[in-house]
């Protein structure tokens, strides 16, 4: 193709620079180009929320978004949220509270609730329900995902308090 | 799910906006949040050659408040509206839609301009924009021009706006009194089945005037002159929304789809009218 285009894209700290077709989406940036393998591809359809990463502050839906739109972005996905010797307080909580079963929405699910807690640091159970409207889960029910972002918030405040 | 490729474009000022539109004519589109147009251009509903992207024209960022008057930028985004305290109080009404929108995420994304814009009889701020009877701002090649949201849709995805226009801003007069807007629709993040934007002024006990737009019920959004001068000098009583419900009931025109059957969505269009009517009445 004639029309590829330089991009810079940071993520989860890192600067990245490459060629790419404007019209190639970011989750297959992220999966495909950059092995960042942590948000998934649940629907393609911006419905289910399992592609959810944080950019430039924002949750966004990665199979929502052409490579070129994120040019000069700053993206964090599950990975640069926590990793497995140092895992997350959601992380930790999901675990706990069996937050998860199949695992597939976790890393969307976790990504998500982690900028919930940033705009909600005491968030009540219906407003994690409305905050997390746009992740779908196919096992849980959701009870313990509520469960686990509402301890996961106690915890980082009653931390957050500590160190006050 | 790959879309046709196109060129990408991220001009810096309106001027490059409008000269693109013009050198590439009806190959080129612009793009806001792309949360319409992305889906469209994945299913090849849409082939956009010339794709420009609004997101570094400052100018059409932010809300502006004096007194009553109320001017959204088009790149104003509902998550934008949702975090904005003063909006909140001076237009609650924009509030209450923008979280009847989509998911946190679509509303991260999702612009004020796109939606009024995209031409969707689907999208919620048409009619809520029918409704408090604002005015959107274009530029073209040929300077600035306004158009009352209530003249703006033609039929679906047809609008006032010319091919080589950009929508800069929204802007109204926000009323006082009591407002609702009340959305049926099948599971949060769903168009709507049926919504309503009501807003009522109220003096001496009674209802001084009533602004009643209907979405997604029709192939444009509906504002129903006649279902809000059916509560006009009533008190709003059972009789008045009865009234009010029938009138807007002539002037809607829904089809069948998924969301059901056209019976169905006169039945669900009257009972989301009632609800709004009477939460926009307590609150006046
Ligand atoms: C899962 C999902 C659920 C949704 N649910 C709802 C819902 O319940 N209610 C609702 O109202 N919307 C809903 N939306 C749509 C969402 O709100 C859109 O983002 C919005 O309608 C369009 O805004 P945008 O900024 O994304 O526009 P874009 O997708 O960027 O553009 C839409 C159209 O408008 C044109 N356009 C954009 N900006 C301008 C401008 N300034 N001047 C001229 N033309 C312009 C574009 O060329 C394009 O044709 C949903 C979307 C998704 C993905
Ligand atoms: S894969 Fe992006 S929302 Fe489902
Ligand atoms: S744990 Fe399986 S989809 Fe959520």
């Amino acid at each position: 193709m004639s029309n590829k285009m330089h991009i810079n894209l940071t993520v989860n700290g890192e600067a990245h620079e490459f060629l790419a077709e404007p019209r190639e989406l970011l989750i297959y940036t992220l999966r495909e180009r950059l092995n960042i393998t942590g948000p998934h591809i649940g629907c393609e359809t911006s419905h289910c929320g399992a592609c959810t990463v944080t950019l430039n502050g924002k949750s966004v839906k990665a199979c929502t978004m052409f490579i070129a739109q994120a040019n000069g972005a700053d993206v964090t996905t599950i990975e640069g949220i926590g990793s497995p010797d140092n895992l997350h307080v959601l992380q930790k909580s999901f675990r706990e509270h069996h937050g998860l079963q199949c695992g597939y929405c976790t890393p969307g699910m976790i990504t998500r609730a982690s900028k919930l807690l940033e705009e909600n640091p005491n968030p009540t159970e219906e407003e994690v329900r409305f905050g997390m409207a746009g992740n779908m889960c196919r096992c849980t029910g959701y009870q313990n995902i509520v469960k686990s972002i509402l301890a996961a918030a106690s915890e980082m405040n009653a931390a957050k308090e500590a160190a006050e | 799910m790959i879309p046709a490729p196109f060129d990408y474009h991220r001009p810096s000022d309106l001027k490059g906006v409008l000269a693109l539109l013009q050198e590439h004519g009806d190959e080129a589109r612009v793009i806001a949040g792309g949360h319409s147009l992305i889906p469209m251009m994945k299913l090849r509903m849409a082939e956009v050659p010339h794709l420009i992207d609004l997101q570094s024209i400052d100018s059409l960022k932010g809300i502006s408040i004096a007194g009553t008057k109320v001017t959204i930028g088009a790149l104003v985004t509902q998550h934008d509206i949702i975090d904005h305290p003063e909006l909140g109080r001076v237009a609650p009404i924009l509030k209450e839609t923008s979280l009847q929108i989509a998911d946190p995420q679509v509303r991260y994304m999702g612009t004020v301009g796109g939606n009024v814009a995209n031409g969707d009889p689907g999208n919620d701020m048409p009619g809520l924009m029918q409704c408090l009877d604002a005015t959107i701002h274009l530029i073209g090649p040929n300077g600035t021009r306004e158009v009352a949201a209530r003249d703006y849709y033609e039929a679906a995805y047809m609008t006032a706006r010319d091919d080589g226009e950009v929508l800069t801003a929204i802007s109204f007069d926000a009323p006082a009194g009591g407002y609702a807007y009340e959305k049926q629709k099948r599971k949060i993040g769903d168009y709507a089945t049926a919504a309503a934007a009501v807003t009522i002024q109220k003096a001496g006990g009674k209802v001084a005037s009533a602004s009643i737009a209907m979405t997604n019920l029709s192939d444009t959004p509906v504002w129903s002159e006649a279902a809000g001068a059916a509560l006009e000098g009533t008190t709003c009583d059972a009789a008045a929304i009865k009234a009010a419900v029938a009138a807007m009931l002539d002037d809607i025109d829904p089809t069948e789809d998924n969301r059901g059957p056209v019976a169905f969505k006169r039945h669900v269009a009257g009972i989301i009218l009632t609800r709004a009517i009477t939460r926009a009445w307590d609150r006046a």
